[in-house]
């Protein structure tokens, strides 16, 4: 198998890049993975975190003795309040997500389409006739107003995650509204993908030759600013 | 009204086997871990257990119980697996889930949670949003093929929706940081989530509390749980645990 074929942004620097697009005032979820990372950018930032187990205004991480086992994240992390946390039931917390009043939503994914089509909730492989872990994934696909995939380009043997079509099982259509991975920023429009930003180094064609689908070249092509 | 139990025997009795019972928490937080170590004592069998996310995996030393045992027939859940492919392959719940012997079935998590709102609302059915364009706007998501229903939909101001029935349990086991003898309930920090919703759809709740007060003890504002979806309640010692350990 081919293997990966360039090298570009760590997987904190991708969260970077993503914290600097997240508009102060707003009320934002981060999903499992590189979006985790995202909110070790925000401290200080005027960005309220919602967590899907029934939280708003998570605080960073916590470790050793300020660990409590009853305040968690939603992906099981221990955290900290934030000054102003409020705590209530799962229903409420999905009526904030389903009901479209969380601003951003960031989340990884195996596979994006030019529709903005994503799959993030199942691997085929894993050979489980079928089941997954869906966990909140859909339910914030749909509420989502603006929804970021935050991922590696492509998978560890240099396979594109941005394909014509999904071979994995969908987790929503036509949601995704930008990719930000370790080599490019890509807006989805309706004519398809827009290639706004790239690593340092790396030419139109190094992107396209990682990318299935036909990349569309912004006319203000940059390098990716951080 | 005294709802106060003397001990776990108590607490479930009347549990039988082929029984739905929701397990409250997610993860490892706010799971209710003496009433399932005392379930996996009483040995019913063939039981449906009804998640929100992940408690079983958050409280692995209740669920190896349950396995060894044999006592489960089906698990509902949005996260009943394993994070880690490598990890969930080596567990014997993801084996039996693989081998058929265990059923999953698997919902997304807020579509679960309305599930047991309309329960414990009397709302037999709602169409949801979610899930249009996935797999689960074709059938029921399990393991189990023959079991894979069609769904119902209907486009709504444009928009695909899946018709969703109430999940209704005949128990809910919960755990709350503080109850009174009548049911009121208060839960801690993250502890909360699936287990205020779970109490309100079951037939009956046994909530497990940590600290027993009197009627009149909590304040009134502050209940999130009002008593009347709660059954019984069983005092229990605080269980430490490491919560990075899932």
């Amino acid at each position: 198998m081919a293997l990966k074929k360039f090298e570009g942004l760590p997987r904190e620097v991708i969260a970077l890049r993503v914290s600097q697009e997240i508009e102060d005032n707003s009320y934002v979820n981060l999903g499992i993975g590189i979006p985790t990372l995202v909110s070790n950018w925000l401290e200080g930032r005027d960005v309220i975190l919602q967590s899907e187990i029934g939280m708003l205004k998570t605080g960073s991480l916590a470790e050793g003795g300020d660990i409590d086992q009853d305040l968690i994240n939603a992906s099981c992390q221990p955290v900290l309040e934030a000054q102003g946390t409020v705590y209530f039931d799962i229903c409420e917390s999905f009526a904030m997500i389903r009901g479209g009043h969380v601003d951003v939503t960031v989340m990884g994914a195996f596979q994006v389409t030019p529709t903005g089509d994503f799959a993030s909730w199942m691997n085929p492989s894993r050979g489980l006739n079928g089941v997954g872990n869906i966990g909140g994934s859909m339910d914030l696909a749909t509420g989502a107003k603006k929804l970021f995939i935050a991922m590696e380009h492509t998978t560890n043997d240099g396979s594109p995650k941005i394909v014509r079509e999904l071979t994995y099982p969908a987790t929503a259509r036509k949601k995704a509204n930008k990719i930000f991975t370790d080599l490019a920023v890509i807006e989805v429009i309706p004519e398809g993908l827009l290639l706004k930003e790239i690593f340092p180094g790396l030419s139109v064609d190094d992107i396209q030759s990682v990318t299935e689908p036909k990349l569309l070249v912004s006319p203000d092509l940059k390098e990716i600013e951080l | 009204m005294d709802k106060t139990v003397k001990d776990v025997e108590e607490a479930l009795s009347g549990i039988e086997d082929g029984a739905t019972i929701a397990i409250g928490g997610f993860f490892a937080a706010g799971v209710p871990r003496i009433l399932l170590r005392a379930l996996a004592d009483k040995g019913v069998k063939n039981l449906t257990l009804a998640c929100g996310s992940g408690p079983l995996l958050g409280a692995k030393g209740e669920l190896d119980a349950l396995l060894s045992n044999g006592q489960i027939g089906k698990v509902i859940d949005s996260y009943g697996l394993f994070r880690s492919a490598t990890k969930g392959g080596q567990h014997p719940f993801e084996q039996q889930v693989r081998s058929g012997e265990i059923e999953l079935e698997v919902y997304p998590m807020g579509t679960l949670a309305e599930k047991y709102r309309m329960a414990g609302a009397g709302i037999p059915a709602s169409f949801l949003p979610v899930g249009a364009g996935s797999m689960v706007e074709s059938s029921i998501i399990t393991n189990i093929e023959d079991h894979r229903k069609p769904r119902e939909t209907r486009v709504i101001n444009g928009q695909t929706c899946i018709l969703e029935y109430a999940l209704k349990p005949d128990f809910a086991l919960i755990h709350a940081n503080t109850g009174d003898a009548e049911g009121n309930l208060c839960y801690r920090k993250t502890a909360r989530n699936f287990n205020h919703v779970m109490a309100t759809a079951a037939r009956v709740t046994i909530a497990e509390v940590e600290n027993l007060v009197s009627p009149g003890d909590l304040s009134p504002e502050s209940v999130h749980t009002p008593g009347i979806f709660v059954k019984r309640v069983l005092q229990v010692p605080r269980i430490t645990f490491d919560i990075t350990a899932l």
